[in-house]
């Protein structure tokens, strides 16, 4: 089924119609209501009025995820809080989140690309949804939730975690749909064996993952092991979330609400635009959005754009699976992570050096990341429960700033390698 | 009284006592006590060695975490029950101990290098038992 058949098979003129109409007012809005992003225009010899069509797009500055970290929390809102219903926060580069916010209006545009999502992965109103995606400031659980409340099935916010009450309320609750990052669902299969539990005694058809990198490999895994469809959606909080783009049944490259955002690849090097089809950085206008638009809001996620009608009849354009990031972002267990963030917090502490290494692996189905630290010569201390507490007070310290367990191990100095160059600070051993 | 033990962090890994001694010694360095404690993740090499100024700078200079430490070693009847008078004194007088070894000299005497949270009073209520306590240049000696 297609939710919204005028909009998502509409043609590439009535489209780009659209997306003018409303490009134009969004640029006006921004240049009004947001100083930092008025005076980026300004130095560009710009104006709202120059900006007519699509084509005018590559005229405007970009918008950097540290414009939201200069500008945190709330600055480049473009509406007063009173008209802010909703909060979201992904991780910054640094120790300050990523803040967004959200108008009634946006969280109803939000769950009706959900609901269009959930209607390409095939989900209809008499499914049961089990939502294992976190419910809180990640905008996994809540985006998906209302989503399939708009659609209209039948909801199960059992949020993340929490593995044999998922595999209990599966089964006994006949759960048809689940949605959570692809390396969980490799989990839950695992468990689900070691229990003994024959997957035919399950009712799940269709699985909704993304937050997190997973190749076609895994996606075959993920639909033997749990008998499933496993369906790729994308989204970044600082755009909207889950939804911006959604594989339908054909499993073909992700389509994108173009009626919400307009992307474009550019060349994160010459940051020029390239021709469709070619692989570079994704970058995202929104167009609808009130509490905080975006202009040319470079993703780092390295992907492709197919223009081509879809065999399921939509024409909303495609996008591969991403490539991988033109940053060093790491993904792990669906929570971002920057090095920079690590770092923050090893300098932020006088006892450990800006050393350090992060490994990172994936055991069994689950990331898990150690972190090497040097032992700084005047911190060492040669009572062995003084050096646990300092591992403890890093571990402690990294948990709380990045909302993952890390496990730290304290090494000697000088032992963790310099180089001439960049420094080489993360050694990612899962194959993407 | 005070004697100055050398204590080197380690990575568990292999080769890495082995580079300890090697390096010392290369150096004409004698080592007179010695023990390592361990954990899961590191250990930390505590020893008491001849020169322990001259360990230590020529450690650093191999780029090992190292500092000296301030202990007292304590010469015992090598006999039943010594250690245990010894440190019933100690908690009877709440002088908390961070760590020990120990090791028999022949079957007079026995030395127990100790790390007491508070070494002054440590030193003071075994002097007012008469308890032994081995000189720093005696201790470098053996």
């Amino acid at each position: 089924m297609i939710w919204n058949e005028k909009i998502e098979c509409a043609s590439r003129d009535e489209m780009r119609d659209i997306q003018a109409e409303r490009l134009k007012e969004t640029v006006r809005r921004i240049y009004h209501n947001v100083p930092s992003y008025r005076q980026k225009m300004q130095e560009a010899g710009l104006v709202p009025g120059d900006i007519q069509s699509v084509d005018d797009l590559s005229k405007l500055p970009f918008t950097l995820k540290t414009d939201m970290r200069d500008n945190y929390p709330f600055g480049l809102f473009t509406v007063p809080m009173s008209e802010i219903v909703r909060i979201h926060a992904s991780s910054g580069t640094t120790g300050k989140p990523t803040v967004v916010g959200y108008t009634r209006k946006d969280l109803n545009n939000w769950a009706e690309m959900v609901t269009r999502s959930l209607c390409m992965a095939g989900v209809h109103r008499e499914d049961i949804v089990q939502v294992a995606y976190g419910y809180g400031l990640f905008t996994g659980g809540l985006g998906l939730h209302y989503g399939c409340e708009n659609l209209g099935a039948s909801v199960i916010p059992i949020s993340g975690g929490n593995t044999d009450k998922q595999l209990q309320l599966m089964e006994d609750f006949g759960t048809t749909v689940i949605a959570c990052t692809p390396s969980y669902s490799l989990h839950l299969g695992e468990e689900l064996k070691a229990k003994g539990i024959d997957k035919s005694k399950l009712k799940l058809r269709v699985g909704i993952f993304g937050a997190e990198p997973w190749t076609e490999n895994m996606r075959k895994e993920i639909e033997a092991s749990l008998g499933i469809k496993a369906i790729d959606i994308y989204g970044l909080s600082e755009i909207m979330g889950p939804g911006v783009s959604c594989e339908c049944e054909h499993q073909a490259g992700m389509h994108i609400m173009e009626d919400h955002f307009i992307p474009e690849i550019i060349d994160p090097e010459t940051l020029q635009p390239l021709p469709a089809g070619e692989i570079g950085e994704l970058v995202f206008t929104t167009i609808t959005k009130e509490g905080i638009p975006l202009i040319r809001y470079r993703t780092r996620d390295l992907t492709r754009l197919n223009y081509e009608k879809c065999a399921c009849g939509r024409t909303l354009v495609r996008m591969e699976k991403c490539k991988g990031r033109s940053d060093d972002m790491l993904i792990i267990r669906g929570v971002n992570v920057f090095p920079s963030q690590i770092e923050t917090v090893l300098l932020e502490m006088s006892e450990t050096s800006p050393h350090y290494l992060i490994i990172v692996e994936r055991e069994g189905n689950l990331d898990s990341v150690k972190l090497m630290v040097e032992v700084q010569e005047q911190f060492f201390s040669d009572e062995i429960k003084q050096l646990e507490a300092l591992r403890k007070k890093i571990t402690h310290k990294l948990q709380s700033t990045l909302g993952i367990s890390v496990d730290v191990k304290l090494v000697e100095p000088k032992t963790i390698e310099r180089t001439a160059g960049k420094a080489k600070r993360v050694i990612d051993n899962r194959n993407l | 009284m005070i004697i100055k033990q050398l204590s080197v962090f380690l990575e568990n890994k292999t080769g890495r006592l082995n580079e300890v001694t090697q390096i010392l010694g290369n150096a004409g360095i004698n080592m007179s006590a010695f023990s390592v404690a361990d954990t899961s993740e590191f250990g930390i090499l505590r020893m008491i060695v001849s020169e322990p100024e001259k360990a230590l700078s020529i450690l650093k200079d191999a780029d090992f975490s190292v500092r000296l430490t301030d202990v007292i070693c304590l010469n015992s009847p090598n006999e039943p029950g010594a250690l245990a008078r010894a440190l019933n004194i100690l908690s009877g007088e709440n002088v908390f101990i961070e760590y020990l070894y120990a090791y028999s000299m022949d079957d007079k005497t026995a030395n127990i290098v100790l790390k007491p949270d508070n070494i002054q009073k440590c030193i003071e209520v075994l002097q007012e038992h008469k308890m032994e306590l081995v000189r720093a240049s005696e201790m470098y000696k053996i």
